[in-house]
């Protein structure tokens, strides 16, 4: 996956001379998971340069950049850093076109690796898209697999309004899903590993089927789209798996029309439980599918504890805990 | 000498406190005219003593004197003289409209004119401001017209920015404001982005930041400074230190620096402080920094030093926390009588031709506030529409804002 966005932000430089790439360490070494490896080399320090440890700066610049005409595309090196960055994430970016009524406009995108599964701890290890989604004026998109982390990267680019686009990074190197304790599959045996050359874009706002099923709809995105996979093939429940891609705006209308025919829904994130983008996703499943639903929504989620070290396992939502949530749901 | 006892805690306070009478002796002003005026690729460790003393043309009375003279004719410096007028006097009326209840807020200039009407001059066209609250000067002398101001005060059916900003909170990318947040020293980084982008276009516009001296303390300031002095960002950096944040005396953001100009010091910028109550110097300074801006020769730091003479903000009642007197004794002066008597000294000004000239700017403004108010104030006649509040929130309306507008009912 570090290839198809790579590759995203390759084409996107070739084609528009407006689009700069920046960021701790993303310049001359190519970023701390290689995703921007070569760009420098290809189109000078003008347009991919390395940036000082500073997050607001990096966010704050690039809003003074789209404001000036370019079109940023900035690495945090993790999301866990992106809170000194939040203030000009929230107040500036989000605002900018409503505030000043379209006659400054804030086309920037915010890379950041997010999620756990690498032994990161407390502070590479975290899932902050709520953060995002709570906030009017941003766009937040979670890409699962390679050839949607290239296309939906370059419609992010293309936008014309900010969008957070969080990279699991326990994709960065093959579909894992959940299963720590087997041999990591590379993306080249994956089915959506395979990265079409050249340009193409995955719209933002529109979910994918992973799997269709008629016996409960499982809400997911990122690593949980293939851990929800894995659980589905455990446990033999016939569940149409929606891999929603792009949390704000949302595709309501493909999460309705699949629970309103399963009747039954399992909402799946790796981020904390409490005020998690979970709980948008019931409620809005509640408002609209309530008299279609047999079963009360589930949630499979990270513990509201920070992301433990030596414990990461039992605290990551693994196909056990999917499993088990898919077969209650089935009983209720 | 060390003092190895007990550890006490530091908390600075201002010289004086309501009741206390003002005194600013232990301010040091340097006399108009002596700080020298350095070529614009002066090495900026050569001219490290600029960030502590206080660069002034206008002496007491009233001759432009000094390296720093000279710049601007007699037309100009009338010019001048009336858009710092016309600011004060659209401030007064604007003060007026918010304590009649036509409006919610409103931030004015008072003795701070100079430090905006004169630093818009040192600007070409297509360079850009991220300004703060206290900058309407920028707008004024640069040919905004006042009326689209008072649309936006008013929030009214006129308003440019659809209800949907603070009073004040201007935006005109044509005009070279940057639209104002009304958070605090966000801007300042933003600004070193633009100038960023300009040099990665290889442009020739440059952007001018601007802070006060309380926010100086936030982390976007450093952030600020960090970006520029590493890329050396074709922009002005500029502080407008009035003394006072709100009830915060300066000296709470400022620790033990000296000046706010000592700042950039540490970042290789060059730094220079200004008599910011002088037109004159206000302007040589911003063109000797846009000068090294435009010259690819990076940032400059500029410290206005000048006085908050009015309240902080329409909500705000300083004689709270600082003696009512204090800016009279302000050493400084004040911007409007500094000009007007430096002109008057030219033979180019006097005191009835003032007197008729702010009849005619009050006319001026009066006239242009009925025009706004015939669009409508805060409370009363024509008001942006309520399907404006869902508008704008993206380039195109997602799904679920068309459905909360729906619900709505607009």
């Amino acid at each position: 996956m570090i290839e198809a966005i790579r590759d995203a932000m390759d084409v996107s430089m070739e084609r528009d001379g407006k689009v700069v790439v920046f960021g701790e360490d993303v310049g001359f070494f190519g970023g701390v998971f290689r995703c921007t490896q070569g760009l420098q080399a290809k189109y000078g320090k003008s347009r991919c340069f390395d940036a000082p440890i500073n997050e607001s700066g990096i966010v704050g610049s690039a809003i003074g950049m789209a404001a000036y005409g370019l079109k940023p595309c900035v690495e945090i090196q993790f999301a866990d850093y992106m809170y000194p960055a939040y203030d000009q994430l929230t107040q500036e970016a989000a605002r900018l076109r409503y505030r000043s009524n379209g006659d400054f406009t804030c086309p920037i995108v915010v890379r950041m690796p997010t999620g756990g599964g690498i032994f990161g701890g407390q502070t590479h290890s975290q899932s902050p898209e709520a953060l995002f989604t709570h906030v009017s004026g941003l766009k937040t998109v979670v890409p699962s697999n390679p050839h949607d982390a290239k296309g939906l990267l370059i419609a992010a680019i293309e936008d014309p309004d900010p969008v957070i686009f969080l990279e699991p990074k326990r994709l960065y190197n093959g579909p894992f899903d959940g299963h720590h304790d087997r041999p990591v599959t590379p993306w080249s045996k994956h089915e959506l590993g395979e990265v079409a050359d050249g340009h193409y874009t995955v719209p933002l706002g529109k979910a994918a089927i992973r799997r269709a099923g008629s016996a409960v709809t499982v809400l997911a995105y990122g690593t949980m789209v293939h851990v929800a996979q894995a659980a589905v093939e455990e446990t033999g429940i016939d569940a149409e798996i929606i891999d929603l891609r792009t949390l704000l705006p949302l595709d309501l209308d493909a999460i309705v029309a699949s629970v309103n025919k399963t009747g039954r829904c399992v909402i799946v994130h790796e981020a904390t439980l409490t005020s998690g983008f979970g709980a948008e996703l019931s409620a809005l499943v509640q408002e609209h599918c309530f008299y279609h639903l047999e079963a009360p929504v589930a949630r499979v989620t990270g513990w509201d504890t920070p992301y433990p070290h030596a414990q990461e396992w039992d605290y990551f939502p693994g196909p056990a805990r999917v499993g088990r949530a898919l077969i209650e749901t089935m009983e209720a | 000498m060390a003092d190895a006892g007990m550890l006490r805690f530091h908390v600075p306070e201002p010289e004086v406190r309501p009741g206390g009478a003002p005194d600013f002796s232990n301010v040091p002003i340097a006399a108009a005219g002596s700080v020298p005026r350095p070529d614009i690729d002066a090495d900026p460790r050569t001219i490290r003593d600029m960030a502590f003393s206080i660069i002034r043309v206008l002496n007491r009375n009233g001759e432009a004197v000094g390296p720093w003279a000279g710049l601007l004719s007699a037309d100009e410096l009338l010019e001048g003289l009336r858009h710092m007028m016309t600011l004060r006097a659209f401030d007064a009326r604007m003060q007026m409209a918010q304590r009649q209840g036509k409006t919610s807020f409103y931030m004015q200039h008072l003795g701070e004119e100079a430090v905006s009407c004169a630093f818009r001059r040192a600007l070409l066209p297509g360079d850009m401001n991220f300004p703060t609250y206290r900058q309407a000067g920028l707008l004024i002398a640069g040919g905004y017209p006042m009326v689209t101001m008072m649309n936006q005060i008013y929030s009214n059916e006129a308003d440019p920015l659809k209800g949907r900003q603070l009073p004040i909170m201007y935006s005109s990318k044509e005009h070279g404001f940057f639209s104002i947040s009304g958070n605090l020293a966000t801007q300042y980084i933003q600004a070193v982005g633009w100038a960023m982008a300009s040099a990665i276009s290889n442009d020739s516009r440059i952007a001018a930041a601007w802070i006060g001296d309380g926010s100086t303390a936030e982390s976007d300031f450093h952030s600020a400074l960090v970006f520029a002095s590493t890329y050396k960002a074709p922009v002005v950096l500029n502080v407008v230190n009035n003394q006072w944040a709100i009830s915060t005396f300066q000296g709470i953001a400022r620790g033990g620096s000296g000046t706010f100009a000592a700042r950039g010091l540490g970042f290789g910028i060059p730094a220079l402080r200004v008599d910011g109550n002088d037109y004159l110097a206000v302007h040589a300074v911003a063109k000797w920094a846009a000068e090294r801006a435009r010259g690819n020769l990076g940032p400059t730091l500029v410290e206005y030093v000048t006085y908050r003479a009015g309240a902080h903000s329409s909500s705000d009642d300083p004689s709270a926390y600082r003696p009512k007197a204090e800016s009279d004794a302000w050493p400084l002066g004040d911007p409007v009588v500094r000009l007007k008597n430096h002109l008057i000294r030219l033979g180019a000004w006097s005191d009835e031709r003032h007197a008729q000239a702010e009849a005619e700017i009050l006319d001026t403004v009066i006239s242009a506030q009925k025009e706004a108010e015939g669009h409508g104030t805060l409370h009363a006649g024509g008001k942006p529409s309520t399907r404006e509040m869902f508008e704008g929130v993206f380039a195109e309306m997602p799904p679920h804002l068309r459905r909360q507008r729906q619900q709505a009912g607009v």
